[in-house]
C-alpha cells in the first residue's frame, strides 16, 4: 500500500476554501485517492442556504466529483455521508463563528488545510485584509481555542496554510523557499496598522460616497441610464453606483498601497502580511506553508482540463480569442509561472502525509514551475495564437474571429492605447444616448456601450495581469522537490507534482484552452446559433400553450404614434384647410415643449396635454375614435405587432393594453384585449371637460396594476409577458417574468441586452400610404364648415 | 372610320419595342422575331346619348320583365344594389355610369311615389367604400339624398340581422343574402360589366351574399373547373351562381337585372399612348412616353402610386340593357365581345403579360404580392375563350416590381396571409384545408371588415383560388423586375430582364419556343382556336 494513504490513514483533515477552484479538487482528491481519511470543511453559511446545503450544492455537486461518483456507483452518497463533515464557520469572524457543536468537530481533526482566500486580484482592500491577511491568523485562534476546550492535553493539529509564491515576487532572480520573515527584499510593514487603515479606508470612503454632490452624481448617472424609470428603480440603481464607487475606491487603494511596497497587487500583498501575522500568531501550533504560483487547470486529476469558475488568466485568453485584447504587454522571453490545480492539490496531500517538521519551525514548500520547466511567454502566445487560429471563436453573426498576432510592446504603450479607445467610446456612447433612435439603430448604439465596456475590461485585465507577465522572479521549489522525491514511486505516480512532467504544448493546447473556451460559453462554430437560440427559447417560452397574462403598451409597441397625433388628426377633422394649418403650425411650435414635459413625467404630461380636449363634443369624437383607426392609426400600426397580440389570444392567453391614450382612440383595438386601461375623459352636457375621471397608471402604478391583474387570473410574475418600448415603463418589464423590449430606445436596447430580454424590431407596413402630418386625409372644403373645431378652446395654453 | 378591330402583330426585325406595364410604370422590351403581340380592339363609339339608351332600357326590358315604371308602386319596399369600387378601372369619369342609371331609377320611382327607397353597395367581402368613393360612384345629388339618413347603406356579409338565409340550391349549396335585399319588393341591381366575368346571376348571389354562401363557389374546386371563369359556359364558378340565381328568384326575390358596357377607351389624354400600338406612335405620344416615364424614374413609388390612382378612365357607355338576368346578361355578353374579343390562332409556349398599378381590389391603394398574382395568374390568364393562350406545360412570364409591400388598413389579412401562410406551403389545397377556416372567422378580420376599411379575412385566399387555373396549367412563372424575395414566397421565379426571363423558360418549353404577350390594359379578351 502507498505510504501516504497510510500515513493519512484514521486522520480527520478539515479543510477551508473548499467551494473554492483549489479547495473543492482537495476535497474530491482525498476522498478519492485516500481512502482511511475523513474530510471536515468549514464552509460559510449563505443567505439562504445553510452550510450543509452549500456543500452539497457546490462542492459535491461540481463536475469535479463526477469521477467519484462515477467509480463508487450506488455507494457514493454512503460514502459522502460517512467521510465528508460540513460544519459552518466564516474566516472573518472571531473563531470562525462556530457553534458548540462546530467547535467539537474542529477540536477533533488532526490536520486543517486553509485554503480560503479571496483570490480575485481586483478585491477592495478592507476585504481582502479581512480574509487574506486576518483569516490565517483567526483559523489558528479557533484551532487553539476549541483544542483546549475539548481536546486538552493532545497534540495540536497540523496547520496547513496555502499562500502564494507571489508573495516573494517583488524582485529579480531565485525566490526561495524561506519564511516570509527571513526575506532579504521585502519591506514589511506592520500588519496591524495595515489592518486598521483598511478599516479606516472603507468607513471614510463610505462616508464620503454620502456627499451629497457625489450622490447627486449617481443620481444623475441612474437617470441617463434609465431614463424616467421611476423612483424606486432609479434609488435602487443610484445606490447601486454608490455602493460600486465605494468599491471601486477600495480596489485602487489596495492595488496602489500594495504597488507602493513592491507587491504586484492587494491579493500577494495582503497574502504575505497574513503569512507574517500567522507566524506571530500561531503559538505552538505546528505550521506549513504551501505557496503556488498561478494556478490553472488540472493536468490530469480529476480529468483534464477540469477548472472552477472563471478566474485568474482566463478572462486575458478569452478577451485576445475574441480580437479584444490585440496587444498584451510582457517580454518574449519573460516567464508565465503557470501551475495545474492538480499538482498543488498533490503537494498539499504530500506535506499532510509528510506531517510538521519535526523542530518546530514552520517551512514553505513552494509549487511552481517556472524555475524547473518555465513556460516561456512568447510560447504561451504562440501556442494560443496557433489554438485559436485553428478554434476560431464566432462573432455575433457568426464570422469567425481572426486572433491578432501580438506585438510584444511595453506595459505603458498598451495602457495609453486603451484608455484613448475608452475615452472615446464613451464620448460616441454619451452622444448616442441623447439620439432620438429607436429600435434596430438604438441596437446599433448599445453595441457602443458593449464595445466600451469591453474595451474597459481589456484595460483591467491590462492593468491587473501585466504585472505577472513581466514577473522576474524564478521560485524555488527545492524543498517540494525533496518531498517528490521522498515518496514512495507509486505515490509519486499517483500524487505527482513534478513540474518537470508537463508538456507544456499539450498542457496549453490539449487541457488549458479547450476548457476555458468551454467554460466561457463564447460562440465556438458558425451560424447564429448559440444567441439566436437564446432568443429563440424565450420566444418559445413566451408563446407557450400554458396559462400566462400579456400585456401590452400602445405607444411604439404596438403603433408608431402618440397622443399629439391623434389630437391634431381629431382637431383638423372638421375644419377648413387654413384652420387645419393653424393647428399643426401651433402644434409642431410647442412640440419640444411637449417632448420634454413627456420626458419629465407621463402623468403630469397627459393631465396637462388632455386640457385641449374641453369642450369638445363627446359624441362625434367617440364616431372619430373609429375612422381615426383607419385614417391614421391603423397606417402606423406594426402588423407583428398586431399579429403577436393575436398569437396570444390563440393561445388562450389573456391579453392586457395599458396605456396613456384616451379611451375612444383606442377602442377600435377592443377585440384584441380581455382589458384595455385607458385615459378616459369627463363629461359635462355631452362635451368633454379637459379632465382625466380615469387616470392611466405610469411608472411603478404599472407594474402594480399588471400584477393585480395576474393575481386576479391566478397567474405569477413568471406567467406575466410584457412589452414595452421605453425606460419609463422599466418598472413593468421588471415586475414581469418574460418582458419583451419592442423598437426599444438606447438605453433600455442597452439594460435588454444586458439582461438577455428579447428584443422585437416590428416595423410599419411597407406600402401604407404617406402621412406626413397627422392631420385629416379627407379632402378640404368637402364639408368644412367652422362649427365642427375640436374644441372652442384649443388654443394653446 | 368605323374603329379597327383587336390585332394579333407578329414581331419582326422592324418592329419597335412592345410596351410592357410594369406596376407604376413601364418597360419597353424588345421580344424576339416570330413572337405575336395581342392588341384590344380600338373603342367602339359611345352611345350618343346614354341618359336616353337607360331610360329606353327601363321601359323597354328585355326577357320576360315588365317595364320598371310598371313594377314600381307606391308603398313598395324597393332597394337598388350596385356595383362597388372594384368597377370599373381605373374608376370613371365623373358622371359614372351607377349615377346615370341610378339617377334615372330613382327618378321612375319619385314619379311613382315610391318612398321607401334604399341603396346597398354590393360589396361581399370586399372593403367598405369611403364617402368620397361613394360620392364619385352615385354623384354628390344622390349621396345627399341618402347618406345623411341611413338609407344608403354597404352591405356587411358579417352583420347576422341583415342577412336571410334563403336554402340550399339542388347541389347543397347555401344561399345567404342581404336581408333587405331579399325582402324588398323589388331588387334592381345595377351593374357596369367591365369583364365578362361581371353581372348575370352572380351580381346578387355575390355581391350581396356571406361566406356561407360564398364559399360554394369560391374554392380551389370551382376554379379548376372554370375554364375560364370569363367564359360564362364554361364556368363553374358561374353555374353555381346560376343555380343560386335561380333559387333566389324561386325564394321570390323579384330582380330588376340592369348592365351596362363599356368601350376600350381606357387612359386619358396624357397617357394616351397606352391607347395606341407601338408603331403607330407619333411625336406627341412618344414625347408623352419619354415625359411620363422619365419623370416615374425620379419619383418616389409611393407619389407615382398616387398619380396613377388619380387617372380617371374616359370610359364611355357602349350599350345598356335591362329587365330578366338571364336575356340581360346574354345581351351584355354579346356586346361586351364587340368590343373585346380578338380571334387568335392556336396556343403559344410562352405567355408573357405587364401588370399594371391596379387590379379590382386595389383602387386607391397599392397592389401587394398576391394581389399581383391574381391579377396575372387570375384575371389575365383567364381573358380567353376556348383555350388558354399558353399551352399545357407552358410558361407565363410577367412584369411588375412586386413589392413586398400591403396597405395595412385595406389588406390586414393578406399580410398575415403572406407572412404566415405562404411562408409554410403555396399548395391549393392545403392552404384551403389547413388555413382557410381560421382566417376567414377570425374576429379581428371580422371586426376591420366591419368597421374599418378593411377586406374580409378570407379574401386573400380566393385571391389565391383565383390562380387555380394558371396554376394547375402551366409549368412555370417568372416575374421580371419584382422583389426576389416577394416572388420567392409567392412560389415564383425572379428574373431582372425579360431575356432572362425568356432564357429560363427555355429550361421548361425547349429551345425557340413560340411567344404570346398579352398587350393589356386595354382589356381584351382572346378568342383561341
Amino acid at each position: 500500500m502507498p505510504v501516504i494513504a497510510d500515513a493519512l490513514a484514521g486522520k480527520r483533515i478539515a479543510v477551508t476554501g473548499a467551494t473554492g477552484f483549489l479547495g473543492t479538487a482537495l476535497v474530491e482528491r482525498l476522498l478519492r485517492c485516500v481512502p482511511g481519511c475523513e474530510v471536515v470543511v468549514l464552509v460559510r453559511p449563505g443567505q439562504r442556504l445553510s452550510a450543509a446545503d452549500r456543500t452539497r450544492r457546490e462542492i459535491v455537486r461540481n463536475d469535479c466529483f463526477d469521477r467519484l461518483r462515477r467509480e463508487l456507483g450506488e455507494r457514493f452518497d454512503d460514502e459522502i455521508t460517512t467521510r465528508l463533515t460540513s460544519i459552518a464557520g466564516d474566516v472573518t469572524r472571531d473563531d470562525l463563528g462556530l457553534d458548540d457543536t462546530d467547535r467539537a468537530t474542529l477540536a477533533s481533526c488532526d490536520i486543517v488545510v486553509h485554503s480560503a482566500a479571496t483570490v480575485s486580484f481586483d478585491a477592495p482592500l478592507d476585504g481582502a485584509v479581512e480574509v487574506n491577511l486576518l483569516g490565517p491568523t483567526r483559523v489558528a485562534e479557533a484551532i487553539r481555542h476549541v483544542h483546549d476546550e475539548h481536546a486538552p492535553g493532545t497534540p495540536l493539529p497540523h496547520l496547513v496554510a496555502v499562500s502564494t509564491a507571489y508573495v516573494n515576487s517583488g524582485h529579480k532572480g531565485d525566490a526561495t523557499e524561506d519564511l516570509i520573515t527571513e526575506s532579504r527584499w521585502l519591506s514589511m510593514p506592520d500588519w496591524r496598522a495595515e489592518v486598521e487603515a483598511a478599516r479606516r479606508a472603507r468607513s471614510d470612503t463610505d462616508a464620503e460616497s454620502r456627499h451629497p454632490d457625489r450622490l447627486r452624481e449617481f443620481h444623475r448617472r441612474a437617470r441617463a441610464e434609465l431614463g424616467a424609470a421611476g423612483t424606486s428603480l432609479l434609488a435602487d440603481r443610484t445606490e447601486r453606483f454608490r455602493v460600486d464607487w465605494v468599491s471601486a475606491r477600495l480596489v485602487e487603494l489596495g492595488r496602489s498601497r500594495a504597488r507602493a511596497l513592491g507587491w504586484p497587487d492587494a491579493y500577494a500583498f495582503t497574502k504575505s502580511l497574513g503569512e507574517r501575522a500567522l507566524l506571530e500568531t500561531r503559538g505552538d501550533i505546528p505550521l506549513t506553508f504551501v505557496r503556488p504560483s498561478i494556478v490553472e487547470s488540472s493536468l490530469a486529476q480529476p480529468r483534464p482540463g477540469w477548472i472552477r469558475g472563471f478566474r485568474m488568466a482566463e478572462p486575458v485568453f478569452i478577451s485576445y480569442a475574441r480580437g479584444l485584447l490585440s496587444q498584451f504587454p510582457g517580454v518574449p522571453e519573460g516567464t508565465v509561472d503557470v501551475v495545474p490545480v492538480d499538482f498543488v492539490v498533490a503537494t498539499i496531500i504530500a506535506v499532510c502525509a509528510a506531517g510538521p517538521d519535526t523542530d518546530d519551525t514552520p517551512s514553505v514548500y513552494q509549487i511552481a514551475s517556472g524555475a524547473r520547466n518555465p513556460l516561456r511567454y512568447g510560447m504561451l502566445v504562440e501556442l494560443t495564437r496557433e489554438w485559436f487560429t485553428e478554434h476560431p471563436l464566432y462573432d455575433h453573426r457568426g464570422q469567425p474571429i481572426v486572433v491578432p498576432k501580438w506585438q510584444f510592446p511595453g506595459r505603458g504603450k498598451v495602457q495609453g492605447q486603451l484608455r484613448r479607445a475608452v475615452k472615446l467610446l464613451t464620448t460616441a456612447e454619451k452622444l448616442a444616448n441623447q439620439l432620438p433612435v429607436r429600435g434596430e439603430r438604438a441596437e446599433l448604439v448599445s453595441r457602443v456601450e458593449e464595445r466600451r465596456s469591453q474595451a474597459e475590461r481589456a484595460l483591467e485585465y491590462v492593468e491587473l495581469y501585466g504585472a505577472y507577465a513581466e514577473t522576474e522572479a524564478r521560485f524555488r521549489i527545492d524543498r517540494t522537490l525533496a518531498l517528490s522525491d521522498a515518496l514512495d514511486p507509486a505515490d509519486r505516480a499517483e500524487f505527482c507534482f513534478d513540474p518537470a512532467t508537463l508538456d507544456w504544448k499539450h498542457y496549453v493546447q490539449d487541457v488549458h484552452l479547450p476548457s476555458i473556451v468551454e467554460h466561457a460559453r463564447v460562440r465556438t462554430s458558425p451560424g447564429k446559433r448559440t444567441l439566436a437560440s437564446r432568443e429563440e427559447r424565450a420566444t418559445r417560452t413566451i408563446l407557450a400553450p400554458e396559462p400566462r397574462l400579456a400585456v401590452f403598451d400602445l405607444e411604439n409597441t404596438l403603433i408608431a404614434s402618440n397622443v399629439v397625433e391623434s389630437y391634431a388628426w381629431l382637431a383638423t377633422r372638421h375644419v377648413d384647410q387654413s384652420e387645419r394649418a393653424r393647428v399643426v403650425a401651433e402644434l409642431l411650435a410647442e412640440a419640444p415643449q411637449l417632448l420634454s414635459l413627456d420626458r419629465r413625467d407621463r402623468g403630469d404630461f397627459l393631465r396637462s396635454f388632455y386640457r385641449r380636449y374641453e369642450g369638445a363634443p363627446a359624441d362625434r369624437l367617440r364616431r372619430d375614435g373609429e375612422e381615426l383607426w383607419s385614417d391614421l392609426l391603423a397606417l402606423r400600426a406594426f402588423p407583428d405587432a398586431l399579429a403577436r397580440v393575436r398569437r396570444h389570444r390563440l393561445l388562450g392567453h389573456h391579453t392586457v393594453l395599458i396605456t396613456g391614450a384616451l379611451d375612444f382612440i383606442v377602442e377600435p383595438l377592443r377585440p384584441l384585449f380581455d382589458d384595455m386601461v385607458a385615459a378616459s375623459l369627463g363629461e359635462d352636457y355631452g362635451l368633454f371637460t379637459g379632465e382625466m375621471i380615469a387616470a392611466p397608471p405610469t411608472g411603478e402604478a404599472r407594474a402594480i396594476l399588471m400584477e393585480q391583474y395576474a393575481s386576479n387570473y391566478g397567474l405569477t410574475k413568471a406567467e406575466i409577458v410584457a412589452y414595452a418600448d421605453s425606460t419609463s415603463d422599466l418598472p413593468m418589464l421588471e415586475a414581469a417574468g418574460l418582458p419583451v423590449a419592442v423598437n426599444p430606445e438606447a438605453k433600455l436596447a442597452a439594460i435588454a441586452r444586458r439582461r438577455g430580454w428579447p428584443i422585437e424590431h416590428w416595423r410599419k407596413t411597407r406600402g401604407a400610404p404617406l402621412r406626413p402630418l397627422a392631420v385629416s386625409a379627407l379632402k378640404p372644403g368637402i364639408r368644412s364648415n367652422n362649427h365642427g373645431r375640436i374644441s372652442t378652446g384649443s388654443s394653446v395654453r | 372610320m368605323s374603329p379597327r378591330p383587336g390585332f394579333v402583330l407578329e414581331v419582326d426585325r422592324s418592329t419597335p419595342p412592345t410596351l410592357f406595364w410594369h406596376g407604376e410604370g413601364f418597360r419597353l422590351e424588345r421580344l424576339p422575331s416570330g413572337s405575336r403581340v395581342i392588341y384590344a380592339p380600338e373603342p367602339l363609339p359611345a352611345l350618343k346619348d346614354p341618359d336616353a339608351a337607360i331610360r329606353h332600357a327601363l321601359e323597354s326590358p328585355l326577357g320576360d320583365a315588365a317595364p320598371l315604371r310598371s313594377l314600381l308602386r307606391p308603398g313598395m319596399r324597393l332597394t337598388i344594389a350596385f356595383d362597388d369600387i372594384s368597377l370599373p378601372l381605373p374608376p370613371m369619369q365623373a358622371p359614372d355610369i351607377r349615377q346615370r342609371v341610378i339617377e334615372a331609377v330613382l327618378e321612375i320611382a319619385a314619379e311613382v311615389g315610391v318612398d321607401d327607397v334604399v341603396l346597398i353597395a354590393a360589396l361581399a367581402l370586399h372593403r367598405r367604400m369611403t364617402d368620397d368613393e361613394l360620392r364619385h360612384a352615385l354623384g354628390e345629388r344622390i349621396f345627399n339624398a341618402f347618406a345623411p339618413y341611413g338609407l344608403l347603406t354597404q352591405h356587411d356579409a358579417e352583420d347576422p340581422k341583415n342577412l336571410v338565409d334563403l336554402g340550399q340550391t339542388d347541389q347543397g349549396e347555401d344561399v345567404e343574402i342581404n336581408k333587405r335585399a331579399a325582402e324588398s319588393d323589388l331588387l334592381v341591381y345595377v351593374n357596369i360589366n367591365l369583364v365578362a366575368m361581371d353581372g348575370g346571376h352572380k351580381s346578387v348571389a355575390t355581391g350581396l351574399a356571406s361566406y356561407k354562401s360564398l364559399r360554394h363557389h369560391h374554392n380551389v374546386r370551382t376554379m379548376l373547373h372554370s375554364r375560364s371563369f370569363m367564359d360564362r359556359h364554361h364556368s363553374e364558378l358561374h353555374s353555381s351562381n346560376w343555380r343560386m340565381g335561380t333559387l333566389i328568384k324561386d325564394a321570390g326575390v323579384n330582380v330588376f337585372q340592369i348592365e351596362t358596357t363599356l368601350n376600350t377607351d381606357t387612359f386619358p389624354e396624357q397617357f394616351r399612348f397606352l391607347q395606341r400600338r407601338e408603331w403607330e406612335w407619333n411625336l406627341r405620344d412618344r414625347a408623352g412616353f419619354l415625359a411620363s416615364s422619365k419623370a416615374l424614374e425620379r419619383t418616389p413609388p409611393e407619389i407615382a402610386r398616387r398619380i396613377f390612382h388619380s387617372i380617371r378612365a374616359p370610359h364611355q357607355m357602349t350599350s345598356v340593357q335591362a329587365g330578366e338576368v338571364g336575356p340581360v346578361h346574354d345581351r351584355t355578353l354579346e356586346n361586351l365581345y364587340r368590343q373585346q374579343l380578338v380571334p387568335v390562332e392556336g396556343q403559344s409556349d410562352i405567355l408573357t403579360m405587364g401588370i399594371p398599378f391596379i387590379c379590382p381590389y386595389n383602387v386607391n391603394s397599392i397592389m401587394n404580392p398576391i394581389l399581383v398574382a391574381c391579377l396575372g395568374l387570375g384575371y389575365f390568364f383567364n381573358l380567353y375563350r376556348g383555350k388558354p393562350l399558353v399551352r399545357e406545360g407552358g410558361v407565363v412570364i410577367m412584369s411588375h416590381p412586386t413589392p413586398w409591400a400591403f396597405n395595412p388598413v385595406h389588406h390586414p389579412s393578406y399580410i398575415d396571409f403572406f407572412e404566415q401562410v405562404l411562408s409554410e406551403t403555396t399548395d391549393l389545397l392545403e392552404i384551403e384545408s389547413k388555413y382557410e377556416a381560421a382566417f376567414a372567422t377570425d374576429p379581428w378580420y371580422v371586426h376591420l371588415y366591419r368597421t374599418s376599411y378593411a377586406y374580409h379575412g378570407v379574401h386573400p385566399f380566393y385571391m389565391w383560388y383565383w390562380c387555380a387555373h394558371a396554376l394547375s396549367h402551366v409549368g412555370k412563372v417568372i416575374v421580371v423586375g419584382g422583389d426576389r424575395a416577394a416572388v420567392r414566397r409567392l412560389g415564383f421565379t425572379p428574373a431582372s430582364t425579360l431575356s432572362d426571363a425568356l432564357e429560363m423558360a427555355e429550361d421548361v418549353v425547349g429551345r425557340d419556343p413560340t411567344i404570346t404577350h398579352l398587350h393589356a390594359p386595354p382589356l381584351l379578351m382572346a378568342d383561341v382556336q
